[in-house]
């Protein structure tokens, strides 16, 4: 048995991903850096909402609470304001992330509550059957584009950034071990983190796109990303299409909020005395 | 010592949710309940207790669900519109069996309907807002005391029956300031009983009419926690014998334990000839508009609900082997009254006095009610 394989829970296989799903490798990622952390499983809880991500804390074998769509966030507050010193991992869809649950995204981000998301962005609603996402590129063919997609997408990194958040980075399923290494730096980062994982759904994205195969769209998310340094040499319009890759913000100053919130009481409690015992 | 105070209702309920061990609130501003948001700010960081305005009600709610998870007491309060956004996360507390208290204070609705008005209208909603089959505790106290108690109750039986209780309450009560006793703790009772030991991961495994052997979250245990369908586990399933079995286990845990969570009081009931059915502001004016029937010699007599749903059935029935006249009171356009005429037999006369204006009932408006149905 590998080191990482203590965090995975086998006896709830099999998983109902489809065969050569990111979600495979993101899930391995996820546990080779709780390994690499050398972690007590009691004190992780891994926390999803809808979706083909939302499956994904069934097969962890810590403490796991699949949630409703877009919402996982709000449950994953409420868990690490109860239990500051616990590793409270989000696991997200770019559905469930960016359209249904965008609020709390940014909010998350904005108090700086130190839970680590981890944005699967595969472009698509998959486990529906392949509709748009505010994440599909440009022109795509989806099941509710079917003349192709008209809407801009967000860009996960700049909107991140904007609402402050303190920890943000890309990478992709096709390189395991940065992936693991990205993730193992989010968990070690004390505020709000958020790796967006690029993935493939060939089957309800790549299917509609001439990209039907696992191999044909990991290579293609291999052309559209490329390292943070690269990406800064390219002009305005030849980054445009393109994805970088890295930590973009790492921000060490911003206090985490429950430290920010419990510090801030603890005068309060001592000078009313009134501290309750249950 | 128990204290004599002028209190808002919606004060009385924070006192009351402190004193029961809440030590979660995360909600978001809406009138009528922003009081209970408020006090709870103010009063949870003194004793070391954790509070959170939240970006919505969605959000309140499921940062409520996370925290009791995780092992704390949780209360979130709210008026109609934000009710209506939290009915999914309901759902999610009655299918992963989580204990929360959500407060709402009735306004005039629907849509933004009358912010500063009260009403009765979520009855139905209390009960049937959530999708899917699904058991709900339901409390609503009209007396000053009863605002007090019956929140303490709703802490009890959501801890002890692991689903979430709501606390209905209208926006007279909830911003009305009234004469309260305040009871000195120790003289009412807490539930608490938490288990941190299990032999298995069958954590929603039991007999028919118990309450699952659920431990929360960081006590050793590998645990699943599911919005969806599961087994015993907690792990998804969708095998028709396993969904029976946990649709059933789910609604007999509250319905084979009606006599422990229905509440209800009975005024001059015994020789009625009319039985007034009333809840909340409405039942203030009843009680009121039946003690001058009986000055006046009309044998009249009110049933007031303190649990609402559950609906207080065996009650009814039996006050209907006698009394064989039935006049319901509520401040919306009919909706317990359906409840009324459910249970009521064939014989008996039933009569409404509905109103959803903003205008709560007078005693003498219901007096005159109970009088025309009497002749």
């Amino acid at each position: 048995m590998r080191d990482y394989e203590k965090y995975i829970r086998y006896r709830t296989f099999p998983t109902p991903w489809c065969p050569g799903c990111g979600d495979g490798v993101i899930l391995k990622s996820i546990a080779m850096a709780f390994a690499d952390l050398k972690l007590d499983p009691d004190n992780i809880v891994v926390v999803a909402g809808i979706g083909c991500s939302g499956r994904m804390p069934t097969y962890f074998n810590t403490n796991t609470l699949h949630t409703t769509h877009g919402r996982a966030l709000t449950f994953a507050t409420g868990i690490k304001l109860a239990k500051p010193e616990k590793l409270v991992v989000v696991i997200s869809g770019d559905g469930d992330a960016t359209a249904i649950g965008g609020n709390h995204l940014i909010h998350a981000a904005r108090r700086n509550i130190g839970i680590k998301m981890i944005l699967i962005n595969n472009g698509i609603y998959g486990m529906t059957g392949g509709q748009v996402s505010p994440l599909t590129p440009p022109k795509f063919f989806t099941e509710t584009t079917p003349y192709g997609n008209i809407e801009p997408h967000f860009n996960i990194r700049k909107l991140l950034t904007g609402a402050e958040a303190s920890f943000v980075a890309r990478e992709t399923v096709n390189r395991l071990m940065q992936l693991k290494q990205v993730i193992k730096k989010s968990f070690q980062h004390k505020g709000f983190s958020v790796v967006e994982v690029m993935s493939n759904c060939h089957v309800n994205l790549g299917r509609r796109n001439k990209m039907k195969s696992p191999l044909v769209m990991t290579k293609y998310i291999e052309d559209i990303t490329m390292p943070m340094a690269d990406f800064e040499k390219l002009t305005p319009e030849e980054q445009a299409p393109k994805y970088p890759l890295g930590i973009f913000v790492e921000n060490t100053e911003r206090m985490e909020y429950t430290d920010l919130y419990y510090n801030h009481i603890v005068p309060v409690a001592q000078q009313s005395g009134a501290k309750g015992e249950k | 010592m128990s204290q004599r105070k002028v209190l808002q209702g919606n004060i009385i309920i924070a006192k009351a949710a402190l004193a029961a061990g809440c030590d979660f609130f995360a909600g978001y501003p809406i009138t009528p309940s922003s009081e209970i948001a408020q006090y709870m700010s103010k009063e949870m960081p003194k004793m070391e207790r954790t509070f959170i305005q939240m970006e919505d009600e969605i959000a309140s709610l499921g940062a409520c669900i996370g925290a009791s998870l995780a092992g704390k007491k949780t209360l979130t309060a709210t008026s109609g519109p934000g009710f209506s956004l939290m009915q999914e996360h309901i759902g999610l507390a009655v299918m992963a069996e989580v204990p929360v208290v959500i407060v709402n204070v009735m306004r005039g609705g629907p849509s933004t309907g009358m912010p500063t008005k009260p009403a009765q209208a979520d009855m139905m909603q209390a009960r049937w807002g959530t999708h899917g089959d699904h058991p709900i505790i339901a409390l609503y106290p009209a007396f000053s005391e009863e605002i007090f108690s019956e929140t303490v109750r709703a802490f009890n039986l959501a801890e002890k029956y692991w689903n979430p209780v709501i606390l209905l309450l209208d926006e007279v009560l909830g911003k009305a300031h009234m004469d309260v006793e305040i009871p000195e703790p120790g003289s009412y009772d807490v539930y608490w009983e938490k288990t941190h030991e299990i032999s298995d991961l069958n954590i929603y495994d039991r007999k028919l009419g118990e309450n699952p052997p659920r431990i929360d979250f960081f006590h050793g245990y590998p645990i699943h926690i599911d919005s969806l369908e599961h087994d015993a586990h907690g792990w998804p399933s969708f095998d028709a014998k396993t969904v029976d079995k946990m649709q059933k286990l789910r609604m007999q845990k509250i319905y084979q334990n009606l006599d422990d969570i229905i509440k209800y009081k009975e005024y001059f009931l015994d020789d009625a000839e009319v039985l007034v059915f009333s809840f909340g502001i409405s039942a203030r004016s009843a009680l009121a508009a039946v003690k001058t029937a009986r000055e006046q010699g009309i044998k009249a007599g009110l049933f007031q609900a303190l649990t609402v749903w559950p609906f207080p059935r065996a009650a009814m029935q039996e006050r209907f082997k006698k009394t064989k006249k039935v006049l319901t009171v509520e401040m919306n356009m009919g909706q317990m009254k359906y409840e009324v005429e459910r249970i009521a037999p064939d014989d008996v006369e039933k009569q409404t006095l509905l109103r959803a204006n903003g205008m709560p009932f007078s005693p003498d408006e219901v007096l005159e009610a109970i009088k025309e149905f009497a002749k």
